[in-house]
């Protein structure tokens, strides 16, 4: 009999390390660790796995992979019943576990693991452009000096600001934020203090963006265990349940990563309005009812845009919204990457935004949001799909 | 402001890839002529080309030349690239006037980057890269240059 409801049964991880610094350890070595990290404060034998969901195609950053067969051996897991992947990038971190959930509610599998390792001692994401060999499509794109997602999303945020009038304060107050959630946490990579003049006075990289509008070059792994939550009910940790999941996203924001035709309105985007829309409506649930926000912050600009789709705030007045302390965890009305995120606690290609709605919604986060009920987890923008992922305490 | 002027890669630095689907793009471009793919069955304009129109999905192509004018609808300054610490590019993103709804990604030269603008006159103009082919870039229009036809 399939089970009614999906819950997160367990988080785990490794250190977060600069970029580089995991080795010698291997992509399965790190994933490794994680799973059973994560086995672990569930209160399940790794043996118990049955799934795996991945997102990124199974990717381990890029040029490296991650295989089920080898974790198998490695880890001494004796069958799967399921072993899939949302395809494209980082954009799946939070649809991932809408993937495990449809495994679980067809009855495909009863535990699955969603995992991402990311080392990056030899490619960097981001330059990663810059770095593939010359592809029929990507020649319409590299040659312009376009070397990363970076420097792709600056030419979007260009147009929010021509649009709208966003300011680069704006795109401040999201790295001020973060850095500020970040200053007590044992996990982050940065914790001093990071000041308005330390943001205008950075360099820039891809203008309008400069080094704090962009994320963290890190190696670890994280991984999350979903099973029924009538199962997770009987295991060591308070569950967190799946409210919804959603991916994908509009045949213009696909045009993003390539054909760059898309209507002005979605070019100043960052690709979430189709993916916020079904996730509210599968949740049940409005941007009102949702107490903390774990928003995808690769590059700043986007969490604002984010925060405009996910309707915290009208379209174009994403700016002013941050601007005026909205996202602070200390008297905002929405506090958003209460972990430091990607630009301050470290970069798993959006896995520690899952991990930190979990510890939200145990109630046992390093900064609290209080009655914390229901926490928004996105994945991307990236290149198609993006999503979405509501998670929701157990009563 | 520093006056340095926007670049573009050196031609070294770039190597085309391209399908039977996108290779007439670049043989015009190595000629020093701007083309875009239109739909032969309905005339909407796509690039980068693509095998099937999306608008009725006929892999009827006829190849326009265009006038080489352009539009800039958003841009990025970007300073150093893998190889290059030194270098200024101005990627931009340009409307194509006389093939509306098809873009270019492609960069604009001899121009300070603060000076650049959206809504900015370009003319296209040719930079050559490895093995024989070239790019389209774009100068403004107001240098009263005209790239060779």
């Amino acid at each position: 009999m399939s089970p009614a409801e999906v819950a997160v049964a367990g988080v785990g991880a490794t250190p977060y390390y600069r970029r580089g610094e995991s080795m010698p350890q291997t992509i399965t070595e790190l994933a490794g660790k994680a799973i059973l990290a994560a086995c672990e404060d569930a209160g399940l034998s790794v043996k118990e796995i049955d799934g795996f969901a991945y997102y990124s195609g199974a990717g381990a950053g890029y040029g490296a992979m991650m295989d089920t067969a080898e974790f198998m051996e490695t880890l001494g897991i004796p069958e799967v019943t399921f072993s899939a992947a949302l395809t494209s990038g980082g954009g799946g971190s939070a649809g991932a576990l809408g993937l495990a959930r449809a495994a679980i509610l067809a009855g495909d599998a009863n535990v699955v693991v969603t995992v991402m390792a990311l080392q990056q001692d030899r490619q960097r994401l981001g330059k990663v452009f810059a770095a593939v060999p010359p592809h029929p499509l990507g020649s319409f794109l590299q040659p312009s000096g376009l070397a990363g997602p970076g420097h792709l999303m600056s030419v979007l945020t260009r147009r929010h600001m021509h649009n709208y009038g966003t300011r680069r304060e704006a795109f401040a107050e999201v790295a001020l934020s973060q850095r500020e959630n970040a200053a007590n946490r044992p996990t982050a990579l940065h914790r001093e203090p990071l000041t308005l003049d330390d943001y205008f006075n950075a360099r820039m990289i891809a203008e309008p963006l400069c080094l704090f509008d962009f994320c963290l070059e890190t190696d670890g792994a994280v991984a999350v265990i979903t099973t029924s939550l009538e199962r997770a009910r009987d295991l060591r940790q308070k569950p967190v349940r799946v409210v919804a999941a959603a991916h994908g996203g509009s045949r213009d924001w696909g045009r993003a990563f390539a054909w760059m035709g898309m209507p002005d309105e979605t070019f100043a985007s960052a690709g979430h309005a189709s993916v916020a829309k079904h996730l509210y409506r599968r949740a049940g649930v409005g941007p009102s009812d949702i107490d903390v926000a774990l928003i995808y912050d690769h590059f700043s600009p986007m969490v604002i845009m984010q925060l405009e789709e996910y309707g915290f705030c009208a379209k174009g007045e994403g700016g002013p919204f941050v601007e005026s302390g909205a996202i602070r965890y200390k008297g905002g009305s929405i506090p958003v990457n209460t972990h430091g995120g990607q630009l301050s606690e470290a970069y798993i290609i959006g896995m520690t935004h899952v991990r930190e709605g979990v510890e939200q919604l145990r109630g046992t986060a390093v900064n609290q949001v209080e009655g914390a009920e229901l926490a928004l987890v996105t994945g991307g923008p990236a290149a198609l799909p993006v999503s979405g992922l509501i998670l929701g305490r157990d009563s | 402001m520093n006056a340095v002027k926007a670049q573009v890669l050196p031609g070294d630095f770039v190597r085309l890839g391209m399908s039977a689907v996108t290779e007439p793009f670049w043989q015009a471009a190595k000629e020093e002529r701007l083309s875009a793919p239109k739909c032969g069955a309905c005339g909407v304009f796509r690039l980068p080309p693509t095998p099937f129109c999306p608008n009725c999905q006929s892999t009827d192509v006829n190849w326009v030349e265009l006038s080489g004018q352009a539009t800039v609808f958003s841009y990025s300054i970007v300073r150093g690239f893998p190889g290059l610490p030194d270098i200024v590019l101005v990627p931009v993103v340009v409307d194509l006037p006389d093939a509306p709804g098809a873009r270019l990604v492609s960069n604009v030269i001899d121009i300070d980057p603060a000076d650049v603008h959206i809504g900015m006159e370009l003319q296209v103009l040719f930079s050559p890269v490895r093995d024989g082919w070239r790019v389209p870039i774009f100068r403004p229009v107001a240098n009263g240059h005209v790239a060779r036809a």
